[in-house]
């Protein structure tokens, strides 16, 4: 597999006769990176994702990289306007979106100087003339008109008209000039649909579908992206079309999906295998809020959504509706999480199901709202007050959100405990081909309520545990006989009754920890992935580096070198099979997206020496840089003790 | 997984996703015997030593409301509880009911959410004034505007009791603690006021020592659909002894205490000396009875839509307590969140049925063969 290599000799396949006589000829590729960038108001996000549903349906494996400001509209045609998506499709497995952009699709200058320093040499670069005016170059600073002075001869440049092309397009359909710019996002997907052989029904139903009730804004939008197509096909700026075929995959049905999508389809299915209804407390916040739009659609499955006065609001009313035998839940990130914090005590106090989705973005404070990072594990692990153990489970890539959260979703209802899913802004907005499950073959959530005393007097103890998982009884108001009262204060062991007694504190405070400890006796053995079986270093991650580190593993394998990958689902419990695994190689690589949380717990967990490699850029790896790095330490085990690594190191 | 569902909503029946509640309480039944709803007040006791101070008003709050519980008719096990911090959210610990002895200020939200997925339960907030408004403000203001069918008893003695003395948000202006040795600056929250302002669909306020007109208040509010915020005078014999003597006192009580009884004239003190006339500024004023015309007393409703008229009723008496009008300021009907949510699950369901595989399948999919 070619997994980020450049690709091999492009073959010209076909030469085809296009209307006009112009010859054209169809290369063949086997992988494909584009990156779409304009101001926010140019609808690069819709477009991309259009592209990728197109891509999708193909039948490519892909990968997508959503990156956008947080401002919803900076000022037209600044720096801190660009919005860019860039997706990686081929006719293999892949696991990144792409280090760089084989193809640079620029809406405006601003666009243009944001991007073109990633766009390597030789690269296809595709650039709206229309939006090169001399206000515009103004604005970010280019004196000269790069598209005419001779400055980009390093890359393949292709000036198009892409805006008035769309308005020539759009001139019978009734609608004003500025409107009908704004299908020139439409245009440039009909033009990269014809180069790239897209299937076009998609988009067509798709725009059918969104503008139901603005036929005219339809058509308009369907007249300029068979207008870009017919382009493409016509003119002779583009002799060449490519096409990557579908990439093989396993015998199902597949759809495409983001992190976000999928992590609200796991708690919904959560709900439905666990067959309690499901109670979302939440405030907005970005990356998380796609999760509660997407379950507030769902209520036909019992989901109730509650857009709470703020974060406390959000999660207490989940863990209220906990309290009512309901399968609470709240979406968040990392600001949110430092709000909840009391509420998450509480909740490891009264010990109820809940599920804690922090959907992660670069921090501290406000950080970076639309950039991803993975620096809330420890604030997950250890950002409450006293010992106040919390499960933790961390989604590797969009589709597999779907999993953690089912998984989530499994130890809180089984350990009546929160439970935090650490999902990213990566995954979050990032989207790739899913395998949609069968639904029979869904974990069984089922836990049991209590509905009679089980104390030897007859009474009921609140607080009387599971043997086996130590979860206490769940009883539910409205459960005859069985009232009780739960709270925040310490409890007695098995009546939960208000003590102050040290040596019950000291017993609940460890019975609570083995509780959480216990759950590693549920997990799977970890899976290693060492093909050559012979890997002297191994890399360790978790979350969304996954993609990144895979790919990374797949070069140092490609060029004969071993390497073992570990990937972490559970990090707290960590599994019990963990520190064997771990001290059994020499050297042990752990990149994170922060200063090194996850390698500083391995390090003093199993005082294994783990060598962090760190990036807090906003994005994610880059799987050359990664694999530059495993093989500079996979060289240093050979020849010497000492670690060798690049920059970085925290 | 989940059957078609017929089209008909009132065919529906018990929704899937609720019946294993509805399966766990009835198995509870068939076990146990039949729910009581003949209660007595002892019924409602707890084991548990009650820890307030001796001499507290809690305790006579704690009485009443276990002594007039039964009369609605309600089994214990359908009876909820929950609490913030502060003396008086030790409340649940004493009640032989399901309770949740939380968080500080966030009772309302989490009560919220338990009466938003299980609306068949009878939800209770206790707080105090610090709870409620100081640190659960937010909280307490949109529970009221959502019209969550709670039941909110806001134990106010004008301080901090728990922390052993400091001015809360209802102190006095100039209030000297712990905390301000020189009096305290802030101006207080008048909670019916904000209650009012935040368009609470029932407000009414007792006093502790009042056993039938903190039972009567107590009753209209069980039994009203939506938020209900009792704000409770409380005294605190440690940090605040005697707070509201004024109106205690059999004397000055009857001289500065407004009685609110809906369709009756409000006229009080001393041999109905005093009345409450309109100010001619949009607001109330109070007369002197016998220097108005009959006609121009208000005649007190509490079931204005608007709630200008019960905004300005309670703004009548002053910091001191004097002209403190006590019952219901506000009652209207107005439709409850959890009914509304309910309604809009109901509507999902007929509207379309839960078929969870088509909706992970999506409308874009396509199929790889094998």
């Amino acid at each position: 597999m070619s997994e980020s290599t450049p690709s091999t000799e492009p073959t010209t396949l076909t030469q085809a006769s296009a209307p006009g006589g112009l010859v054209k000829s169809v290369v063949q590729l086997d992988r494909v990176v584009i990156r779409l960038a304009g101001d926010s108001g140019d609808g690069m996000q819709l477009t991309g994702n259009r592209f990728t549903s197109e891509t999708a349906s193909f039948g490519n494996d892909l990968s997508t990289l959503p990156n956008f400001p947080a401002e919803i509209r900076a000022p037209t045609g600044t720096l801190p306007g660009v919005s860019s998506f860039q997706l990686h499709f081929a006719d293999h497995d892949i696991m990144t979106p792409g280090d760089a952009p084989d193809v640079l699709v620029v809406m405006n200058p601003a666009a243009l100087k944001a991007n073109i320093a990633d766009l390597p040499g030789g690269g296809l670069l595709i650039a709206d003339s229309d939006e090169f005016t001399a206000r515009n170059l103004a604005k970010v600073g280019y004196a000269e008109n790069p598209l005419e002075d001779g400055s980009l001869d390093g890359w393949q440049l292709v000036s198009v008209p892409l805006t008035s092309m769309t308005t020539d397009a759009l001139a019978g359909s009734g609608l004003g000039k500025k409107e009908a710019e704004r299908s020139k996002n439409m245009f440039t997907l009909g033009l990269l649909s014809w180069m790239y052989h897209r299937p076009t029904e998609g988009t067509i139903r798709f725009l059918e579908r969104q503008f139901r009730k603005k036929p005219e804004i339809a058509a308009a939008n369907i007249a300029a992206f068979r207008a870009g197509f017919n382009y493409g096909e016509t003119t002779e700026a583009f002799a060449v079309s490519y096409e990557v075929k579908p990439a093989p995959m396993a015998p199902g049905t597949y759809r495409n999906i983001s992190g976000n999508q999928a992590l609200a389809y796991g708690l919904v299915a959560a709900g439905q295998r666990s067959g309690l209804p499901v109670f979302l407390g939440a405030y907005p916040i970005t990356p998380a809020s796609d999760v509660l739009h997407e379950l507030s659609k769902h209520k036909a499955f019992g989901v109730r959504t509650y857009q709470a006065e703020d974060e406390i609001a959000g999660i207490g009313a989940a863990l209220g509706a906990s309290f009512g035998g309901a399968l609470g839940i709240t979406t968040t990130s990392g600001p949110g999480v430092a709000l909840k914090g009391e509420t998450i005590g509480l909740a490891v106090m009264t010990e109820l199901p809940l599920v804690i989705v922090d959907v992660q973005r670069g921090g501290p404070s406000t950080g970076l709202p639309t950039k991803t990072e993975q620096s809330d594990l420890l604030q997950a692990l250890f950002g409450r007050n006293g010992e106040a153990p919390v499960p933790v489970v961390a989604p590797r890539s969009p589709g597999d959100c779907f999993d953690a959260a089912i998984e989530a979703c499994r130890i809180a209802l089984t350990y009546r405990t929160p439970v935090f899913l650490l999902s990213d802004g990566y995954l979050a907005n990032g989207a790739e081909p899913w395998a949609v499950p069968d639904v029979e073959s869904l974990p069984d959530l089922r836990t049991e309520f209590a509905t009679e005393p089980n104390g030897p007097d007859g009474e009921f103890l609140p607080y009387l545990r599971d043997p086996e998982t130590l979860a206490r009884p769940w009883a539910v108001p409205g459960t005859k006989g069985l009232q009780h009262r739960i709270g925040g204060l310490e409890k007695a062991d098995g009546t939960g009754n208000i003590s102050y007694d040290p040596a019950n504190h000291d017993f609940m405070t460890r019975t609570r920890q083995a509780k959480i400890d216990g759950i590693a006796a549920s997990l799977p053995p970890t899976e290693v992935d060492d093909p050559d079986g012979d890997a002297t270093v191994a890399v360790i991650g978790w979350g969304s580096t996954y993609g990144p580190i895979g790919a990374a593993c797949r070069r140092i394998r490609r060029s004969g070198r071993s390497i073992a990958q570990v990937h972490l689902r559970h990090l707290n419990p960590l599994p019990a099979d963990l520190g064997d695994i771990l001290r059994s190689y020499d050297r042990v690589v752990c990149p994170e997206m922060n200063l090194g949380q996850l390698s500083m717990l391995l390090r003093a967990k199993y005082l294994v020496d783990v060598q962090s490699h760190t990036q807090v850029r906003g994005l994610p790896f880059r799987a050359a840089e990664l694999a530059a790095v495993l093989q500079d330490v996979i060289d240093g085990a050979a020849t010497t003790a000492d670690p060798v690594l690049s920059g970085g190191q925290s | 997984m989940t059957t078609p569902i017929d089209a008909h909503v009132h065919e529906l029946g018990m929704p899937a996703f609720d019946q294993r509640i509805a399966d766990a309480v009835a198995r509870s039944v068939e076990l146990g015997g039949e729910k009581q709803t003949t209660l007595k007040a002892k019924d409602l006791k707890t084991d548990q030593e009650v820890r307030w101070c001796p001499g507290c008003g809690d305790y006579v709050i704690l009485n009443a409301v276990q002594s007039f519980l039964p009369s609605l008719g309600i089994a214990r096990e359908d009876m909820v509880i929950v609490s913030g911090i502060g003396c008086s959210s030790r409340f649940p610990y004493y009640m032989n009911t399901y309770g949740m002895h939380s968080i500080h200020g966030r009772a309302p939200a989490i009560a919220t959410g338990l009466a938003a997925s299980r609306p068949e339960l009878s939800v209770w907030v206790v707080t105090g004034d610090g709870d409620a408004l100081s640190i659960g403000g937010n909280h307490l203001i949109h529970t009221l505007r959502r019209n969550v069918n709670l039941t909110i008893l806001l134990f106010n003695n004008r301080i901090y009791g728990l922390t052993k003395g400091q001015y809360s948000p209802t102190s006095e202006i100039g209030k000297v603690t712990k905390s301000t040795p020189m009096g305290s600056l802030d101006h207080p929250f008048n909670p019916v006021s904000l209650a009012l302002g935040a368009d609470a669909t029932f407000v009414g306020r007792a006093m502790d020592s009042d056993r039938k007109g903190l039972t009567d208040v107590l009753r209209q509010a069980a039994e009203h659909q939506g938020t209900a915020l009792v704000e409770i005078y409380q005294n605190c014999n440690i940090f605040n002894d005697g707070a509201f003597e004024l109106l205690k006192d059999p004397l000055t009580g009857t001289q500065w205490t407004i009685p609110l009884v809906h369709g009756e004239k409000l006229v009080f003190g001393p041999d109905g000396a005093s009345c409450v006339v309109a100010d001619g500024a949009g607001g109330l004023r109070i007369a002197e009875t016998n220097q108005v015309e009959e006609s121009q007393i208000v005649v007190h409703d509490a079931h204005r839509t608007d709630p200008s008229y019960a905004f300005a009723l309670s703004r009548l008496s002053s910091q001191d307590l004097r002209y403190t009008p006590m019952g219901v300021f506000r009652s209207i009907q107005k439709p409850t969140y959890e009914a509304m949510m309910a309604d809009q699950l109901e509507d999902a369901r007929s509207g379309q049925p839960a078929d969870l595989a088509g909706l992970l399948a999506g409308n874009d999919s396509w199929t790889v063969e094998a």
